[in-house]
C-alpha cells in the first residue's frame, strides 16, 4: 500500500452533501476485474454530457482542477454502496485526501485500505478550506498526517482526529492482512475454543 | 454490566483486542459476489495465500446477471461474462460453497444466504455488498466491507474493526392496514436522516417489528444503510427459530437444541446502555413514497412534493438537485405523479411475501404503465411463486415475469431506465442514475408498486377501489 505522509495540493470544492457512490462511479463502471482505470469514469454522471463530452462547469474538468489531489466537500460523502471502485476511482485521478464533516462509514475505511485520507473536520473549517478550494492554483491546501493538521492558504491551522492504529498503517503503507497474519495464533485458538462452544457453526 | 444484543454478539466474536479498542472480529460466514470479489480473490493470489474458511465462504452471482430466460444461452455483455465467469472459476480453485447461475438456488446474495440457512442467530455475517444489513433480522451482526476487507476476510477470517454504538429504534404499538414493513423502515430514515445511524448499530424493537414476519423484518433491516448505521439487528424470537430449522445448513439434532440454548439468550438486558434512542408509533406510520434521490427524502403518500426552500442547510442545495432530476415541481400532489415502469424485486422486497403481496393487489387487473417487471430474489422464490399461481397473475396484469437476480435495483444488467423515465421501485435506492442512467426512481412497497402499476401514478393503496369479481 502507498504510504501517506504529508501533502500540498490543490483542492477541488465539491460543496454538496450526501454525494453517493453511484455519483463517484456509477455501477456500469464496476464490470471490471481490476482496481485500476477507473478513472474515466469517476462522476461519469456529473462530469460528461449524454454525448460523453466533457462538461465543462464540472469542478474537475477545470483547469485548475486537473491535477486536484485534495477534494473538498460536504456532509456524508461516500454514502451508498460499499463499491471500494468509489476510493480507487478518486485515487486514479490523483486525489490522495479528502475533507468532509462527515463520511459514510464503510467508505471512510475504503479511502485507508487504499493508501488516502479522509479528514474530518467541523462544517465552519470546512468551510474557510472550501473558499481556498475555490480560488484553485493560487490556495494550495497542506496536510500533514505525522501532526494531524491541515493547514489553509492563508496559514491558519486545523487539528484532525484519526484513530492511531490507522495512522501507524497510512504513515507507513502497512497491508492489513499482512499484519492480521502475524495473529494468526490468536486465530487459531478462536477458531478452536469456538468450534467447542458454537459447534453448529 | 448489562448488554445490549450487539455487545453480546461482539463479545461472542472478539479475537483480539488492541490498547486502542481496535479489535480484530471473527466472521462466521461470509457471503461473495462477483462484483466486488475478483479484486480480493486476486490479491490472495498475487500474495500466494489461500482463502482460510472455504466452507465459511459462500458465493453466488447476482449483480449483473441478465434476468431474461435466454440466459441460459451465456451471457451477451462481455464486461459481465468475465466478472460471472472470474467468480466461477474463483469459487472453484479457493473451493468455497458456490450457486452457480444455472443452479435453482441462485439468486439475490442476501436472499439465498437465510433461504440456505447460512444465516443463523448471534453470528457474524459479512459481505462485499452494503445491503449485508438483511441477516441482522435472524439477530446476526451483518455488515457491508469493501473489496479490500473482502480479501482480509477471505485470507484470516477475521475483520479489523471498532466497535460501534448502540443505537435503539423502537416501533411501539401495531401498523394500521396498508402500511408495511417496507413503510417503517423508510419511514426511520424520513426521521432520522441517512446519516442518522452513522457510527451506530440501529436494534430495531418494539411490538411492530415483533409482529413482523421474518421476511418484513429482512426488508427493515435490508435499510439500515440507507440510514448511515454500519448494522441493523432484531432479537431472534419463536418467528425466528421457526424460519430457521429445517433449512440445509441450520443445525440439526442435538446441535439444534445448543443452538437453541445460546440463541435464546441473543437479547438486550433490562437496563442496557443506548447512545441514541429513536421512537416511532406504528399507527402514525403511513404508506410512504420518496420524492427526491436520497432516501431519507420521504413523505407518506398523501403528501406533496416539499419546496427546496422549507429545507435548510445543505439540503437546500440537494432538494433542489433532486427536485430538477426527478422533474418534479413543488406542490404537486404525491398522487399526480405519473409512472412509466414499475419495478418489483430486489433484496429489499424481492421474497415471497412481497410477491403474494403485489400478485393480491393485480388480481384480475391490467397494468397502466408502459412497462412493469417482476424479479424474484432467488430461483427458489419463482418456483414457490409459481406454484402458488402467483407467477400466472403477474403475467396476466402485463407483468414481465424473471429469472433472480439484482436487475433493475442498481441496472448493472440489460434491465435499466432510460433517460427521464420514472419507476414506482420495491428496491433501496433511488440515488441519480441508479437505476439506469437520467433515470427517476420513487420506493415504495410492493403493494404500492402493484398499486402504481394497476393506476399507472403513484396510489395511495388504502384507497384503491376494491378487486373486480
Ligand atoms: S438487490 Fe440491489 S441492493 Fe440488493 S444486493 Fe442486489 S444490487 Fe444490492
Amino acid at each position: 500500500m502507498e504510504k501517506f505522509t504529508n501533502l500540498t495540493g490543490v483542492a477541488a470544492p465539491m460543496p454538496l452533501v450526501n454525494i453517493d457512490t453511484d455519483m463517484i462511479i456509477p455501477k456500469q463502471f464496476l464490470k471490471t476485474v481490476q482496481r485500476t482505470g477507473l478513472v474515466k469514469n469517476l462522476f461519469d454522471e456529473m462530469r460528461y454530457d449524454d454525448q460523453g463530452n466533457e462538461i465543462p462547469d464540472f469542478v474537475l474538468n477545470q483547469p485548475a482542477y486537473r491535477q486536484a489531489q485534495i477534494l473538498v466537500t460536504g456532509e456524508n460523502f461516500g454514502c451508498g454502496s460499499s463499491r471500494e471502485h468509489a476510493p480507487w476511482a478518486l485515487a486514479d485521478f490523483g486525489i490522495r485526501a479528502i475533507i468532509a464533516p462527515s463520511y459514510a462509514d464503510i467508505f471512510y475505511n475504503n479511502c485507508f485500505k487504499n493508501g488516502m485520507l479522509p479528514i474530518v473536520l467541523p462544517q465552519d473549517q470546512v468551510d474557510v478550506l472550501m473558499e481556498d478550494a475555490r480560488k484553485g492554483e493560487n490556495a494550495r491546501i497542506a496536510i500533514d498526517l505525522e501532526s494531524q493538521t491541515v493547514t489553509s492558504a492563508d496559514g491558519q491551522v486545523f487539528a484532525f482526529q484519526i484513530d492511531p492504529f490507522t495512522k501507524h498503517c497510512l504513515l507507513n503503507g502497512l497491508d492489513d492482512v499482512g499484519l492480521t497474519l502475524e495473529k494468526v495464533s490468536a486465530i487459531d485458538a478462536f477458531e478452536n475454543a469456538a468450534a467447542q462452544a458454537r459447534p453448529w457453526i | 454490566m448489562p448488554k445490549t444484543l450487539y455487545d453480546k454478539i461482539w463479545d461472542a466474536h472478539v479475537v483480539h483486542e488492541d490498547s486502542d479498542g481496535t479489535c480484530l472480529l471473527y466472521i462466521d460466514r461470509h457471503l461473495v459476489h462477483e462484483v466486488t470479489s475478483p479484486q480480493a480473490f486476486e490479491g490472495l493470489r498475487l500474495a500466494g495465500r489461500t482463502v482460510r474458511a472455504p466452507d465459511k465462504t459462500i458465493a453466488v452471482p447476482d449483480h449483473n446477471v441478465p434476468t431474461t430466460p435466454d440466459r441460459e444461452n451465456g451471457i451477451e455483455n462481455p464486461e459481465s461474462r468475465i466478472q460471472v465467469e472470474t467468480l466461477d472459476r474463483n469459487a472453484q480453485e479457493f473451493g468455497v460453497n458456490y450457486y452457480p447461475v444455472h443452479d435453482v438456488r441462485q439468486g439475490i446474495v442476501h436472499i439465498v444466504g437465510p433461504e440456505q440457512g447460512w444465516t443463523l442467530p448471534g453470528m457474524t455475517v459479512v459481505c462485499g455488498d452494503s445491503h449485508t444489513a438483511t441477516h441482522g433480522a435472524f439477530g446476526a451482526l451483518a455488515h457491508g466491507i469493501g473489496t479490500s476487507e473482502v480479501e482480509h476476510v477471505l485470507a484470516t477470517q477475521t475483520l479489523i474493526q471498532k466497535k460501534s454504538k448502540n443505537m435503539k429504534v423502537e416501533i411501539t404499538g401495531s401498523l394500521p392496514p396498508g402500511v408495511t414493513a417496507k413503510d417503517i423502515t423508510l419511514s426511520v430514515i424520513g426521521a432520522t436522516g441517512t446519516a442518522g445511524g452513522t457510527g451506530h448499530v440501529i436494534e430495531y424493537c418494539g411490538q411492530a417489528i415483533e409482529e413482523l414476519s421474518m421476511e418484513g423484518r429482512m426488508t427493515v433491516c435490508n435499510m439500515a444503510i440507507e440510514g448511515g448505521a454500519r448494522a441493523g439487528l432484531i432479537a431472534p424470537d419463536q418467528k425466528t427459530f421457526d424460519y430457521v430449522k429445517g433449512r440445509p445448513h441450520a443445525p440439526k439434532g442435538a446441535q439444534w437444541d445448543a443452538a437453541l440454548a445460546w440463541w435464546t439468550t441473543l437479547k438486550s438486558d433490562e437496563g442496557a446502555h443506548w447512545d441514541k434512542v429513536v421512537t416511532l408509533k406504528a399507527e402514525e406510520i403511513a404508506p410512504v413514497v420518496t420524492w427526491g434521490t436520497s432516501p431519507e427524502d420521504v413523505l407518506p403518500i398523501t403528501g406533496h412534493v416539499p419546496d427546496p426552500e422549507s429545507f435548510s442547510g445543505g439540503k437546500v442545495g440537494a432538494a433542489r438537485r433532486a427536485l430538477d432530476y426527478m422533474g418534479l415541481q413543488p406542490g404537486t400532489r404525491l398522487t399526480d405523479i405519473e409512472i412509466d415502469t414499475v419495478f418489483i424485486g430486489s433484496c429489499t422486497n424481492g421474497r415471497i411475501e412481497d410477491l403474494r403481496a403485489a400478485a393480491e393487489i393485480l388480481k384480475g387487473r391490467k397494468i397502466a404503465v408502459k412497462r412493469a417487471m417482476v424479479v424474484p430474489g432467488s430461483g427458489l422464490v419463482r418456483a414457490q411463486a409459481e406454484e402458488e399461481g402467483l407467477a400466472q397473475i403477474f403475467i396476466d396484469a402485463g407483468f414481465e415475469w424473471r429469472l433472480a437476480g439484482c436487475s433493475m435495483c442498481l441496472a448493472m444488467n440489460p434491465d435499466q431506465l432510460a433517460p427521464g423515465e420514472r419507476c414506482a421501485a420495491t428496491s433501496n435506492r433511488n440515488f441519480e442514475g441508479r437505476q439506469g442512467r437520467g433515470g427517476r426512481t420513487h420506493l415504495m412497497s410492493p403493494a404500492m408498486a402493484a398499486a402504481a402499476a394497476i393506476t399507472g401514478r403513484l396510489t395511495d393503496i388504502r384507497e384503491l377501489a376494491p378487486q373486480p369479481a
